[in-house]
């Protein structure tokens, strides 16, 4: 535990004189050298538009240098800097603290996968799930070879999967899942809104390739519909109605 | 087999065992219940051929949907390859077991073997 003020001489971005600040608990951990993680702690000044990742950042310029974190666009496109915020997976870049309505803001890595170091965790497992439900356009023929330049499709066409492609591939909703905390194993709540997203858009062709790889043992009937991964999407996803959509075309009620 | 189709088998023994369960439960409200638990009621019970139909018909839903749920719920609890065979292999046993068992008291007190 420490408490840091004023390591740093050099004025913090967010101005001193801002009138609130809150105490940031940044969990640290390097599972090549420490046996459990432990928390820092830092007072971070804060106005209402500044985000967690801005004080993340923030204590990492002026208190801690070494506080390992991901992030890239600032603006929850990239997906890179999930965490858990307070107990709850969220992005931290798409957090505002005066949303958390706290004084006390805890960041710690996204359950579910493997801490890296600090707040960064391993993607591996997550894009190996992403790939194996095959996230293309499965069919014999191919633009370059139609006269076509475009598979065209109706309005109504897009909006059965549109929602789905707009998954940044952030982690939240397999951080949220329960069943992916026991079933390591488990596809997850990512991949199967993935493979609805392609078995619903009327230019694919693959639908029983993929219905075939997600109906195994550790596949789509393990997710006992908690609905936490919908919860958590910053995207605006719903990967539990996906899973019962696919679900329905297993049990016959969809074709 | 598929895991869609152990699946249905799943979902259709629990709605079947609730159907039979509740026509077990009702067929004691026939007489008072207490009468209807008395020793020579059951016994009367197991001589019914159709009675005992459903009891077996019971017995073999409640044990396919009870072993296949302690299935799902131990691969969710641990992952691993022998792990796993030896799972779905010894819920299939204990399934077989259980309905062995089960039809061997059925057919034995049908046939006056108490």
């Amino acid at each position: 535990m420490a408490q840091v003020s004023s390591i740093a001489d050099e004025q913090a971005s967010t101005p001193l004189s801002s009138p609130k600040s809150i105490l940031l608990r940044i969990s640290k951990f390097n599972p090549k050298l420490d046996e459990s993680s432990k928390f820092m702690e830092f007072t971070v000044s804060y106005q209402k538009w500044t985000t967690v990742l801005e004080a993340i950042l923030d204590v990492k310029k002026h208190f801690d240098h070494s506080v390992a974190v991901r992030y890239s666009c600032r603006q929850a496109t990239c997906g890179s800097c999930g965490m858990m915020i307070n107990g709850k997976p969220k992005l931290a870049c798409f957090t505002k603290i005066s949303e958390l309505d706290s004084d006390v803001v805890t960041v710690e890595p996204m359950n579910n996968f493997p801490v890296i170091r600090d707040l960064t965790v391993g993607f591996e497992k997550l894009f190996e799930k992403h790939q194996k439900i095959q996230p293309y356009l499965i069919r014999d023929d191919s633009e370059l070879e139609s006269d076509e330049r475009e598979f065209l499709q109706s309005p109504q066409e897009v909006e059965q999967y549109i929602q789905f492609a707009n998954c940044i591939k952030c982690g939240l909703c397999n951080s949220a899942c329960p069943t992916m905390a026991t079933d390591s194993s488990f596809v997850g709540p990512q991949a199967l809104a993935q493979a609805y997203r392609y078995v619903a858009d009327s230019r694919d062709k693959g639908k029983d390739t993929r219905l075939n790889i997600i109906d195994e043992s550790h596949g789509i009937w393990r997710c006992h519909f908690a609905g936490s991964c919908s919860q958590v999407c910053p995207k605006g996803v719903d990967p539990a109605m996906g899973i019962q959509f696919l679900r329905g075309y297993l049990l016959g009620f969809r074709s | 087999m598929k895991e869609s189709t152990i699946m249905k088998i799943h979902y259709g023994t629990a709605l079947a065992s609730v159907g039979l369960v509740a026509v077990h439960i009702l067929m004691r409200l026939t007489t008072g219940f207490a009468d209807s638990l008395s020793y020579e009621n059951v016994l009367a019970n197991y001589r019914s051929v159709p009675y005992v139909i459903m009891l077996e018909l019971i017995l073999i839903l409640l044990a396919v949907h009870g072993f296949n749920g302690l299935r799902v719920i131990l691969l969710e609890l641990k992952q691993g390859r022998v792990y796993e065979k030896a799972v779905s292999y010894g819920s299939m046993v204990g399934m077989i077991v259980l309905i062995g068992y089960g039809s061997r008291t059925i057919i034995m007190t049908n046939m006056g073997m108490t």
